[in-house]
């Protein structure tokens, strides 16, 4: 996909928007998720603002291309990305996580029309996409399936057994997207000590785990719309294999005191933090 | 009812393999995942005479529950093959987030369930499914008696919207419905009518609570058998009426005694008609590997067992 000038400062600005209604909603909400969010937020608006055949007003249409976060504290990102895109009112962000609300603390399939899968429960999300490429397939249909994965949550021995179930039904209309972003919640100690300041990244090399498994892997830059467009389109042309795309992102992203520090996976959100992410936002969109 | 065993044996497995190939050719949104176990559940035979409608999952019984999820959220409906140990144990967290949470309709078939598994002892043998099910919401527990009843369960099964789980047997056993038997999900039913005690049982153990009559009745004794197939829903109404007309109850599960049918009867009795009661179970161990009649005998799940609960009870 070719993008003009108009047309990439317009995703550009619907990420810098996701981004500050995630702040926004944590800071609200007490509590939640903040550095997964922040680096899946230009591959949340490219999906769902470019690639994701969908219809807002007809969440359930069977033929609607699937996707699914199995990295479901990221929730906030995601919620943020359907209201934007239409699915909910933006005001209705500020229920994240409080008593009766749609937006729970892990996506809930079950009371928001709109996610096409329940996840919380790491390394469970690319099963069920699985499943959903696997009656594609069986029932003529010509949807495609996204899953999102994280590096902490491909740490649990499910991604593997659905890697190779995957690879094995040559499932090549389902992609799964590695947010790479090398932190998790407490993470691993470098060579030198047991630091908690300096946590290292889990996997040194993805791409060769999964083509270990059978995947066809691209690697891309994250965080860069015509390198993840050029991964989604690589992705969809490819034939018999399923694909991933391990997308180089950073934790935090957007938000300087939150880039690559794992303290930022969750963490309630002072005044001070919030006025300082929004002027450094504005910041962003004023340069667009 | 009153109802005797016909004298005709069959495996509860074997009705499930012939009920699978039933479904799939009345119902087309009916699929089979298995879990490298469909010639011990005998799901295989959909594989030989279904082949497009069987789909092997391997060894990975979590990814397995987790494609099930998937496949029921595009309008298919999905039976899983596999042995309840592994159903109920190893991929519980995959049954709670991806299928009871979302209340999304996967089938499950928990083969060979309770202590007769042939001989492969404690890590195959599944005590607890009944108690593990019952505590999950959006589930449905169905026990059937026998290989008639798996098939009215499963076809009942198939047309609940939510997750069911249906606890089956491996041998054969004693066959005691007719074959034009109607099931009702939800209702238990009293299969032999009695005045003194009432027997409550579920699964593979009601024929051994029909024999217990028999062993009662030649004594004097006058046993109700109510036979509860619905694990949950519970259809507490009748056991309440059950437990009024006789005064006294015995449950009988190959199961352990902790939270299963002895439990979810205690539970009921205990809230609305406190009655004098013994439960018939295993008793809060792990099994191992024998003949069925030396563990029947040894983990205390015969009729004579039930039987002796039951004079006891009245003395």
């Amino acid at each position: 996909m070719s993008l003009t000038r108009e047309r990439h400062a317009e995703l550009k600005h619907y990420a810098i928007q996701l981004r500050r209604l995630v702040v926004e909603s944590v800071h609200h909400a007490g509590a939640g998720h903040l550095g997964g969010p922040m680096s899946a937020a230009e591959l949340f608006v490219a999906l769902y603002f470019a690639e994701l055949n969908i219809d807002p007003d007809r969440p359930r249409d069977p033929d609607r291309d699937r996707f699914i976060l199995s990295k479901g504290h990221s929730s906030i990102g995601l919620y943020a990305a359907l209201a934007l895109r239409g699915y909910l009112p933006i005001e209705e962000l500020a229920t994240f996580d409080a008593i009766d609300s749609r937006l729970q603390g892990h996506p809930d399939m079950s009371v928001l029309p709109g996610l096409d899968m329940s996840t919380g429960s790491l390394g469970q999300g690319l099963s069920p996409g699985l499943g959903m490429a696997l009656a594609a397939r069986l029932k003529g249909q010509d949807f495609r399936t996204w899953v999102m994965i994280g590096d902490g949550d491909s740490q649990e021995g499910q991604i593997w057994e659905a890697a190779f179930v995957a690879a094995r039904y040559g499932l090549d209309n389902l992609t799964a997207i590695l947010d790479w972003n090398g932190l998790q919640q407490y993470g691993w100690a470098t060579e030198k000590g047991y630091g908690v300041l300096d946590r290292l990244a889990a996997q040194e090399n993805p791409l060769t785990r999964w083509r270990a498994f059978g995947w066809n892997a691209i690697e891309t830059d994250g965080h860069d719309f015509p390198a993840i467009f050029s991964a989604f389109a690589a992705a969809k042309s490819h034939r018999g294999q399923p694909t991933i795309i391990v997308a180089r992102t950073v934790k935090g992203k957007g938000i300087s005191y939150m880039e690559n520090d794992f303290n930022w996976h969750s963490k309630p959100v002072t005044d001070q933090d919030l006025k300082q992410a929004q002027d450094e936002l504005a910041a962003q969109e004023a340069a667009l | 009812m009153n109802l005797s065993t016909t004298g005709e044996m069959l495996a509860q497995r074997d009705a499930f393999g012939d009920a699978l190939i039933e479904l799939i050719d009345r119902d087309p949104r009916v699929y089979v995942l298995d879990g490298d176990l469909a010639n011990s559940t005998k799901a295989d035979k959909v594989s030989r005479e279904r082949p497009d409608r069987f789909l092997e999952m391997g060894i990975a019984e979590q990814n397995m529950m987790g494609v099930a999820a998937g496949m029921a959220t595009c309008g298919l409906v999905p039976w899983l093959s596999s042995f309840a140990c592994f159903i109920v144990n190893r991929d519980l967290d995959q049954l709670r987030v991806v299928v009871a949470q979302p209340n999304l309709p996967v089938k499950l078939c928990g083969a060979y369930s309770g202590l007769l598994t042939g001989k492969t002892g404690k890590t195959h043998q599944e005590v607890a499914d009944i108690s593990v099910m019952r505590a999950m919401p959006n589930m449905t527990v169905l026990a059937p008696a026998d290989a008639v009843e798996v098939r009215a369960c499963m076809l009942a099964a198939n047309d609940r919207p939510g997750p069911v789980y249906v606890r089956m047997t491996r041998d054969p056993e004693p066959v005691i419905f007719p074959a034009d038997y109607e099931f009702e999900l939800g209702r238990a039913l009293v299969v032999r009518e009695g005045t003194d005690i009432t027997l409550i049982s579920t699964g593979a153990q009601t024929p051994r609570c029909l024999a217990a009559a028999d062993e009662l009745a030649s004594e004097g004794i006058s046993a109700l058998v109510l036979h509860v197939p619905t694990l949950k829903p519970l259809d507490a109404d009748a056991i309440v009426a059950a437990a009024a007309q006789t005064g006294c109850v015995v449950t009988a599960e190959d199961h352990t005694i902790v939270g299963g049918l002895g439990g979810a009867v205690a539970e009921v009795l205990g809230e609305r008609r406190p009655t004098p009661m013994q439960r018939v179970g295993i008793r809060d161990v792990f099994g191992e590997s024998a003949p069925n009649e030396d563990l029947l005998q040894k983990y205390g799940l015969t009729p004579g067992h039930v039987a002796q609960a039951a004079r006891a009870l009245l003395s």
